[in-house]
């Protein structure tokens, strides 16, 4: 009873600092306190492990797609990859959502990112700059699993790849925005994928009853992606994969790819439509004078708008700038202190009581989120800017006339997937040459 | 026939500087992180201090049940035999019994254990793969215990997300990454491992 009314009083005192309100017993007989346990996570090893299956596996790829030409040997890795990267692994990290830690890493001095993330961010980049995006075609779990569902896919009209294309680079920029300044990692929460891949480690916990707890919403978008992806092929990977949107680029500059035929192309047209991506580009035909004046002045005005184009945009970031800093916690967490305190709403909630929880004068909290505040309204200005380039790139490139004689795979929207060979009649002489000269001595 | 082939030399020297600019851009990339990378690898942590409970520990995570469970820190534990960690408020509790009935007990899931030492002290024991992470048990020994009973993610479980749910959701900002090599933010340091 005595005990009772001393853990009251020492209650109702308000002691800041909990530990040993209670005396702690000493005990006559020979118990001995247990010992927390702290189980470890997993060990460092398996970070290596995952490097070195990445890296085999690009190499794999690389060599699998441009010297030994082989669908079927990117098909066969592509199932390795989605059973490794994706089920055994998790997920988790991937090179998709390392841009964050690296944009992060870069902007924020108090985070350090590790060794294995800065490497699965960096590798595929540079395997990009030699051989194309042959980690998109068989070595991320994200691409891989789009690709060995892909059952019929319809063929989406030029303009509209194109203009679907761009929201990539629009999400690659948030994505940067966020991660730079704290607020979130937006790849990761709408990965539509990673919860599948997540089921598996999940359910090698004994007692979890299911996987889903946070993510039923998650698993959904990930099933109705794969859905789309029957007939619409690589959805993720084409429209809004933001590393996808590096590599384009990376590709274009790429030293080796994958050729539709390494020998003379015939212009059969049998390849045309065998890329279920879009991503073969026809020969070009001849136009006429008057047309080609036309493109021309277009090129120029497209070269003179591009800049206001930035600009615009830019000053419409920055516009935006207040709804989006909201997505960072100290923001909110400001906002409803400080509605607290002008009296708009009764009463606290979690936030706000963490933060009353703190003792720390409400001053400091809102010169915090004054300075994020500032951080958004530049970030704003380059998301914006960055959008207007991307925009006014895409409509330079595109009215600039290239001539091309042959049928190529696009440098940069071709994922090495290795279907169109099959097309290609002098592809499939060359085979039936190596066939009968292995055979033959 | 000379036009095109001039072409493709044009076309082909600004791959070859793209290519060298690339290279360039990611060898700069490389050295700035390497600059402040870290050495190992990085896991999620909450931070006990700055738990308020909230309960969102066990609905936001990716598993279910959550991969956060309530964690006793025996060192600071009074060993009381009114704990308000393990029943509801007002309850009056019968020292006599070891395992009281389920609606006297704070927690949902019955996951701690009450067993009898000597005297008025009783032990308290987390079955893991029962707890829920609602950190109810926290808040009651925060309050008015010794806050020997916290709430930590446990590393046999957690998946380790690039961005932990919870972390995402919590309204108290605990959540942090620590090395991996002392993934625990226990709250007496005798017991760390």
């Amino acid at each position: 009873m005595l005990t009772i009314l001393v853990v009251l009083a020492a209650g109702l005192a308000g002691v800041a600092q909990a530990a040993e309100r209670i005396a702690l017993p000493q005990f006559q007989s020979d118990y001995v306190r247990p010992v927390t346990e702290t189980p470890p996570p997993r060990a460092d090893f398996y970070d290596y492990l995952d490097v070195a299956a990445l890296v085999a596996a690009l190499a794999a790829a690389s060599y699998l797609a441009i010297r030994f030409r082989s669908r079927r040997g990117l098909w066969v890795l592509s199932v390795l990859s989605v059973l490794y990267f994706g089920f055994w692994r998790g997920g988790c990290v991937c090179s998709i959502g390392a841009i964050q830690n690296v944009a992060q890493g870069l902007f924020e001095s108090g985070y350090a990112v590790p060794a294995a993330i800065v490497i699965f961010f960096l590798v595929p980049l540079v395997a990009t700059l030699f051989f194309g995006r042959t980690f998109c075609a068989a070595v991320c779990p994200l691409g891989a699993i789009q690709d060995l569902v892909v059952v019929q896919p319809l063929r989406v009209p030029t303009w509209l790849e194109h203009a679907l294309g761009l929201m990539a680079y629009v999400y690659l920029g948030a994505a940067v925005l966020f991660a730079a300044t704290g607020s979130a990692y937006i790849i990761c929460e709408y990965d539509p994928f990673v919860s599948i891949f997540r089921l598996v480690p999940a359910f090698r916990l004994a007692d979890t009853m299911n996987a889903l707890g946070g993510s039923t919403d998650m698993l959904l978008l990930g099933a109705g992606f794969l859905v789309v992806g029957l007939f619409l092929a690589r959805p993720y990977c084409r429209w809004f994969c933001p590393y996808g949107a590096i590599l384009r680029v990376l590709a274009r500059a790429s030293q080796w790819r994958v050729a539709i035929t390494p020998d003379e192309c015939i212009r059969c047209r049998l390849c045309e439509h065998s890329c279920p991506f879009g991503a073969i580009r026809k020969p070009t035909l001849d136009e006429p004078r008057r047309l080609r004046r036309m493109d021309r002045r277009r090129l120029a005005v497209l070269v003179v708008v591009t800049p206001a184009l930035v600009a615009g945009l830019g000053w419409l970031g920055s516009w935006l700038s207040a709804p989006m800093s909201r997505m960072h916690t100290t923001v909110r967490q400001e906002e409803r202190v400080r509605l607290e305190e002008m009296g708009l709403v009764e009463g606290t909630n979690d936030t706000s009581d963490a933060f009353y929880a703190t003792h720390r004068p409400r001053e400091e909290l809102y010169a915090e989120a004054a300075a994020i505040r500032d951080r958004f309204v530049w970030g704003g200005w380059l998301l914006g800017g960055w959008v207007g380039l991307v925009i006014g790139v895409k409509l330079i490139h595109l009215s600039i006339r290239r001539t091309q004689t042959d049928f190529v795979p696009d440098e940069g929207t071709c994922v090495a997937c290795g279907r169109c060979l099959a097309y290609c009649p002098i592809e499939r002489q060359r085979w039936k040459k190596a066939k009968a000269g292995t055979a033959a001595p | 026939m000379s036009e095109p082939k001039k072409k493709l030399t044009r076309r082909e020297m600004i791959r070859r500087g793209a290519l060298g600019a690339g290279l360039v851009g990611v060898s700069t990339a490389a050295g700035l992180l390497a600059a402040r990378r870290s050495e190992g690898g990085t896991v999620w942590q909450l931070d006990p201090d700055k738990c308020i409970q909230c309960g969102q520990c066990a609905t936001y995570c990716v598993l279910d049940p959550s991969a956060v469970k309530c964690v006793h820190a025996f060192v600071l534990c009074g060993y009381c035999d009114l704990c308000f960690g393990y029943f509801q408020p007002g309850f009056e509790p019968d020292a006599a019994f070891e395992r009281p009935s389920a609606e006297s007990q704070l927690c949902p899931t019955e996951a701690i254990h009450r067993t009898w030492v000597e005297g008025p002290y009783f032990e308290y024991t987390i079955d893991e793969s029962l707890c829920i992470g609602c950190g109810k048990c926290v808040k009651g020994c925060n309050t008015f215990g010794n806050g020997s009973l916290f709430l930590q993610a446990r590393h046999d479980r957690c998946l380790n997300c690039n961005e932990c749910s919870i972390a995402a959701a919590c309204p108290a900002k605990a959540w942090r990454r620590v090395p991996a090599d002392r993934p625990y933010l226990l709250k007496d340091e005798d017991t760390k491992a």
